[in-house]
């Protein structure tokens, strides 16, 4: 399938949406930094992953995920548990 | 607009949504076998649940015109028992010949444990044994990647599995090309908050092709949204997209997975 949007099209049908996403981001860091104590690895992961938003490439979103995804290959010992946080708890 | 639900658990929804979906243009819904939302005691458990997907739940999609086929399996959030992983994939087999068993799934990882990865091969085993399609799960968020190189690694190096024969689920921009060069079909789930949306997802149909790939919504107890398929349908039209690709994508492809086993029948 080739399918290529003119980008008024793309601006007239998500625009709206994704300002009143980045507004939520927004605030949703300035409730974080309102906060009393310091951030986890899930908050440094979203911080770090952030700058692939302005960063130019095309792929952001899965340059995006990649950030947050746990780059190792082996399989654990154990499963300890069943849920998934959304990042990795091993990035530094 | 005709559509196929591939991926839906019934068994947690309302006759509310299956009336929504009928209504919808949905000619038939499958239901891969899935984790209750907490650990079943025994195989006994599993018995029981398997005749409630083989018998009871097309009984209850037929009351709105739908046709219901199912999925078996033990999910990999109850891998971690091999015993009890060993004692469900024993009763499976009796329950192949049904008319409405597609095959087995969702197998897959959760966790990317080593149990989770020798209860995902035995189910393999079982599918090649048995000429069976396999439907599988791919873990959540941060385990995605992982999981999905794991899964893709694993199908390769058993030389029985058809790649054409494989879905590979709930795949995101940084899974997609991993699953489409192994050659295998792959599943885009539509949720809410996690996996994909349904601007993302035709962001990646226009990326990387249809050629091998349904939409689903996986409903089930969670946040999830039953009518996801036909509103991504709505979203790709919105986007320019002729009638007939979309259709392509959310019914003919599904039919045409589907349509290797010889129990899926969709007129």
């Amino acid at each position: 399938m080739t399918h290529r949007m003119k980008r008024e099209l793309v601006t007239d049908l998500y625009f709206m949406e994704a300002r009143a996403k980045m507004i939520d981001l927004a605030a949703f860091f300035d409730r974080v930094d309102r906060a009393e104590g310091t951030d986890d690895f899930r908050l440094s992961a979203l911080r770090q992953a952030l700058q692939e938003l302005n960063s130019g490439h095309p792929d952001r979103a899965k340059r995006v995920l990649l950030r947050l995804s746990d780059p190792t290959t082996e399989p654990l010992p154990a499963a300890t548990t069943k849920a998934a946080c959304g990042a990795w708890p091993g990035a530094k | 607009m005709r559509y196929i639900e591939p991926h839906a658990h019934m068994v947690s929804r309302t006759t509310d949504d299956y009336l929504a979906m009928a209504t919808a243009g949905c000619q038939a819904v499958c239901e891969p076998a899935f984790w209750a939302g907490f650990d079943r005691g025994s195989v006994d458990g599993f018995h029981d649940y398997f005749r409630q997907l083989t018998e009871y739940e097309p009984k209850r999609a037929a009351k709105f015109g739908l046709a219901h086929y199912c999925w078996l399996c033990l999910n990999p959030k109850e891998a971690e028992d091999l015993k009890l992983a060993e004692e469900v994939i024993a009763i499976i087999p009796e329950f192949l010949g049904r008319p409405t068993v597609l095959g087995i799934g969702e197998i897959g990882l959760n966790k990317n444990s080593r149990n989770e990865l020798a209860v995902f091969e035995k189910h393999v085993d079982l599918a090649a044994r048995h000429n069976q399609l396999i439907l599988i799960h791919t873990p959540h968020l941060e385990d995605k990647l992982k999981g999905t190189k794991l899964i893709v690694d694993s199908l390769k190096a058993d030389g029985r599995v058809a790649p054409g024969r494989v879905i590979i689920d709930h795949v995101e921009e940084h899974t997609i090309q991993l699953v489409l060069d192994g050659g295998f079909w792959e599943g885009m789930t539509l949720y809410p908050e996690s996996k994909c949306t349904a601007a993302r997802a035709a962001d990646m149909v226009e990326m990387y092709g249809g050629e091998r790939l349904w939409m689903n919504s996986a409903c089930d107890w969670g946040v999830s949204v039953p009518l996801a398929v036909p509103r991504a349908a709505l979203e790709m039209r919105l986007r320019g997209h002729a009638p007939d690709a979309v259709e392509n994508l959310v019914y003919r492809n599904p039919l045409r997975f589907l349509s290797q086993s010889n129990h899926f029948k969709c007129d």
